[in-house]
């Protein structure tokens, strides 16, 4: 907008295009602030919970959190030593475990392992069940070596810092007391057992409440203890615990000792296979692209993505024929709402509102019902085998099968989804005037290249929005193929939804759910490009 | 919508309630989610009805059992528990144990001894299923058959299913592994004992698929129990599958010519779970409820209305008549003797390691 005269200006002097520019922004903003409500309630109710649900399909803390330091101590492991994995790691999984299933969090991880391993369920239910003997033995061995062992508070007096201590002493109830701070001379002498006291006291405090002075400590504890003292047994803490602790020391080497992966092994002997480690190894991460490749058929092996045996095979296949069917389904119903919609567009007012009312009928009638309906219609001892056998059309021990099949789950869902496809199409025919049809005749036009060239160019847009809105709900029907579709007419949300409501395997739902919208936009979008969503029209 | 109604509704009677009678320390409403139809009227007459009427609370009854893992794992999450108590299949009540929605039950203690003083735990025995599961009934997945349309021999054995040339037609199975896969590997000649270590390989898994793959052009798959004994009236199976409740309910109640097979059918569970998190009164008021709905008499009451069996044993002799038929329960139960000389006990266990595995394979081989 300059030329050599310089920019524009408006009457009060400032450049046009800026004056311009700000008046728009000012109506741009009112614009914005009109439909904020509207923008937050969508916000809120949509977008956010469908993005948090999409969000699980990667999601994986929950390995990283019920195991942190076995999760830790497994980086050194591969599964291709073929073997289980070493000591350190059992103890780690000891120390987590005990505190995962006080907190009834090992099933939780259980079943999700269970989705990639089959096994690991009972695996961690019978473990976390008996995981609390482990490290008895040297609980009594240190009992017996000084009583002050089994008293509750020798621990936190051990490794306490002071200062927490005469803090926790003040508060009035447990629940208050800070989280649990240890001195500087056990942090070094006695890392393990820092690290399991410090997990104990604040799961005491911060779930159940208690002081955990006044609470019985656990046998992990003595084990974390007794490892301590076997890797360092140079001790040179000043309290008055120092004495207790060289002489524990001192007697460490002659404990019976236990060996922790034998023990894992009296629990349940799968703790010795490798493939569980590796499960646990490959699904440690925060984040995770199983539950997206279990979506296409793939695994996550060791050796990275690979397809899954050919027997387990099933997603791809549901996809393929979702919208395989989906668009059989969107072409009936084109081929079947047309000459409805151009008879309502067409009749005189009084016969085309009953024609409608026909229409709109079973769009108000419960879906369940219709497709109950269907059932009984089209099943093999049902009304229209009946007829044609009856007309002799087919034999009686060959009747047709119509249902519990695709053709049941097509015909179905075509008679559903028909109004879809039939209200935008008559909103748009209502609006083509019948004068053009006329005047293309009077031109000389046979009846077939008046609707050819005249009608159906200008009805497009209503076949356009019919399809979107058929085609968008079909593809993620459930119910009526569930009951209409037996094997070969299901879709692939009859496995979201079983993931959702039956196997709680809601990653594996939520990434199926991710790829067919992925899907859906897609198609959108080559929509757009071949066709041009500015020519959809729902109505006049 | 109806259930959100309910819902909201139920939780601002609660929030009522429990200001009006803070002294009492017990909601005085309670919704119980449950299976709806037969069943639930089995229980509102057996539990609710007689329970409300000694203590004058409002019970809301709530048919979404279903669905009722995936909403309480929902509800958890928002953490806005809108249910007292559950009723659920006891791998439902193992699975919701595990995820920790449920809440731990001593049975010794939060439920009433049998009459002659025998332990809650004792008296329910191996129907104590996981630490979170009340049992109520005992009901078990067996197999009917159209009496005129197996000509002069009617079946008596579980293979007849796998018998095309006996019994030539279409068969209705469940559209899931369970029961399939054991009655297949049972009628592939697997002992019975055995079932289970050979479901857990591989080619044990193979060897189920292949004997059903004998059928499978001649099955039809079903999803929920009631549509096997509709499919039997209407004459398009001539045997299938589903719950002996349902079975009972078509052949004594609707007279339809349909019998029915007690061999090898697999017995399973049904009972209550106690959602975690709840509010002390309201949690007051749900074990108090149970304390009372799980003893001896009401389990045995229950049978009145539905041909499912109680799941204490001190119950079975106490079953009487059918409410409205007047005809006797007992032999009519999945527990009475005559019915369970060759049973099949669910293994819940494999089933929980199992269930998902077995299931992708399942769907993927149904696919082919």
């Amino acid at each position: 907008m300059t030329d050599a005269t310089g920019p524009m200006v408006a009457a009060d002097g400032r450049p046009l295009k800026a004056s311009l520019n700000r008046a728009l922004r000012r109506q741009k903003m009112r614009a914005l602030l009109l439909i904020s409500p509207l923008l937050f309630f969508i916000m809120i109710t949509f977008i956010i919970p469908i993005g948090q649900m999409l969000f699980r399909s990667v999601e994986n803390q929950i390995v990283g959190d019920v195991l942190p330091t076995t999760v830790v101590a497994l980086d050194a492991w591969s599964v291709k030593s073929g073997e289980a994995p070493g000591e350190e790691v059992f103890f780690a999984l000891t120390q987590d475990l005990v505190l995962a299933a006080e907190r009834k969090e090992h099933t939780r991880l259980g079943s999700r392992l269970n989705y990639e391993d089959p096994g690991i369920s009972s695996l961690f239910r019978k473990s976390g069940r008996n995981v609390e003997v482990m490290g008895e033995g040297y609980a009594k061995q240190f009992d017996a070596l000084d009583e002050r062992w089994a008293e509750t508070n020798t621990f936190s007096e051990i490794l306490a810092d002071p200062e927490w201590l005469a803090d926790a002493a003040q508060v009035e109830t447990a629940a208050d007391m800070d989280r649990f701070e240890v001195n500087e001379d056990a942090a070094t002498y006695l890392p393990r057992t820092v690290a399991a006291y410090t997990s104990f006291a604040n799961y005491m405090i911060a779930d159940k409440g208690k002081d955990p002075a006044k609470s019985k400590p656990w046998n992990t504890l003595h084990l974390a203890l007794f490892e301590d003292l076997r890797a360092a047994p140079e001790i040179t803490i000043a309290s008055a615990y120092g004495d207790m602790l060289r002489t524990a020391a001192a007697a460490v080497p002659t404990f019976e000792t236990e060996t922790l992966s034998a023990s894992f092994a009296k629990i349940d002997k799968d703790w010795l296979d490798p493939d569980v480690w590796s499960t646990i190894k490959r699904y440690s991460p925060s984040y995770t692209n199983g539950y997206f490749l279990n979506a296409i058929d793939m695994e996550k092996t060791v050796d990275g993505p690979a397809w899954r045996p050919e027997d387990q095979q099933i997603y791809l296949t549901l996809f393929w024929r979702t919208l395989l069917m989906s668009m059989t389904i969107t072409i009936s119903c084109i081929l079947l709402g047309y000459p409805v919609a151009w008879l309502l567009a067409n009749l005189p007012a009084r016969t085309a509102n009953l024609l409608m009312i026909l229409v709109l009928l079973p769009f108000w009638t419960s879906l369940l019902v219709r497709t109950s309906a269907w059932k009984i219609l089209l099943q093999q001892q049902g009304v229209i085998n009946d007829i044609v056998v009856w007309l002799g059309l087919v034999a009686d021990d060959n009747r047709l099968a119509l249902i519990n099949n695709a053709t049941g789950t097509i015909i179905a869902m075509t008679h559903i989804l028909l109004p879809f496809m039939i209200l935008p199409l008559y909103s748009v025919m209502k609006t083509i005037p019948p004068t053009y049809l006329r005047a293309a005749k009077s031109l000389g036009a046979t009846n077939w290249t008046a609707f050819w060239r005249v009608y159906f160019p200008q009805s497009v847009p209503g076949i356009g929005a019919g399809s979107i809105l058929v085609f968008i709900l079909s593809i993620g029907y459930y119910i009526t193929p569930e009951i209409v579709g037996g094997t070969k007419g299901v879709f692939i949300s009859n496995r979201i939804a079983y993931h959702i409501s039956s196997s709680l395997n809601w990653g594996l739902a939520a990434a199926l759910g991710t790829i067919l919208l992925a899907v859906v936009m897609l198609l959108y979008w080559a929509y757009d490009r071949i066709v041009g969503i500015d020519n959809v029209k729902l109505g006049g | 919508m109806k259930l959100t109604t309910t819902l909201l509704a139920t939780s601002a009677l609660t929030l009522a309630g429990s200001a009006a009678f803070s002294e009492a320390h017990m909601a005085d409403t309670m919704t119980i989610v449950s299976w709806g139809g037969a069943y639930s009227a089995s229980q509102q007459g057996a539990y609710h009805d007689p329970y409300v009427a000694n203590t004058g609370i409002t019970v809301v009854n709530d048919e979404s059992s279903g669905e009722a893992v995936a909403k309480l794992r929902a509800m958890n999450e928002a953490g806005n528990i809108t249910w007292d108590l559950v009723d659920v299949e006891a791998a439902d009540g193992i699975r919701l144990c595990d995820e920790g929605l449920a809440i731990e039950i001593d049975h010794d203690t939060m439920l009433a001894a049998a009459p002659d003083g025998t332990s809650a735990s004792d008296d329910f025995g191996s129907s104590i299923v996981s630490d979170c599961f009340i049992p109520q009934i005992v009901f078990s997945t067996t197999v009917g058959y159209r009496t005129d349309m197996v000509g002069d021999t009617p079946p008596t054995d579980i293979c007849a299913i796998f018998d095309l040339e006996t019994y030539p037609g279409k068969r209705a199975l469940a559209k899931k592994p369970l029961a399939n896969v054991e009655w297949a590997l049972l009628c592939d000649g697997v002992a019975k004992d055995d079932i289970y270590d050979v479901l857990a390989t591989p080619e044990g898994q193979d060897q189920a698929f292949a004997k059903l793959d004998t059928i499978k052009a001649e099955t039809i798959w079903w999803s929920a129990g009631a549509e096997t004994p509709q499919l039997l009236a209407d004459g398009e199976v001539v045997m299938g599958s589903t719950f002996n409740g349902r079975l009972f309910s078509a052949i004594a109640e609707q007279n339809q010519p349909i019998g029915m097979l007690w061999d090898a059918q697999m017995l399973d569970f049904d009972g209550w779970i106690v959602p975690a998190g709840l509010p002390e009164e309201r949690l007051a008021r749900v074990m108090d409820y149970l304390m009372f709905a799980t003893d001896t008499q009401r389990l045995a009451d229950q049978a009145k209305y539905i041909s499912y069996g109680p799941a204490r044993a001190s119950s079975a002799p106490l079953v009487g008549n059918h409410g409205e038929l007047g005809i006797p329960m007992a032999e009519h139960m999945p527990t009475d003797p005559a019915n369970s000389t060759n049973v099949f006990v669910t293994n819940y266990e494999f089933w929980a390691d199992y269930r998902d595995d077995l299931d992708a394979k399942f769907q993927s081989w149904l696919a082919q």
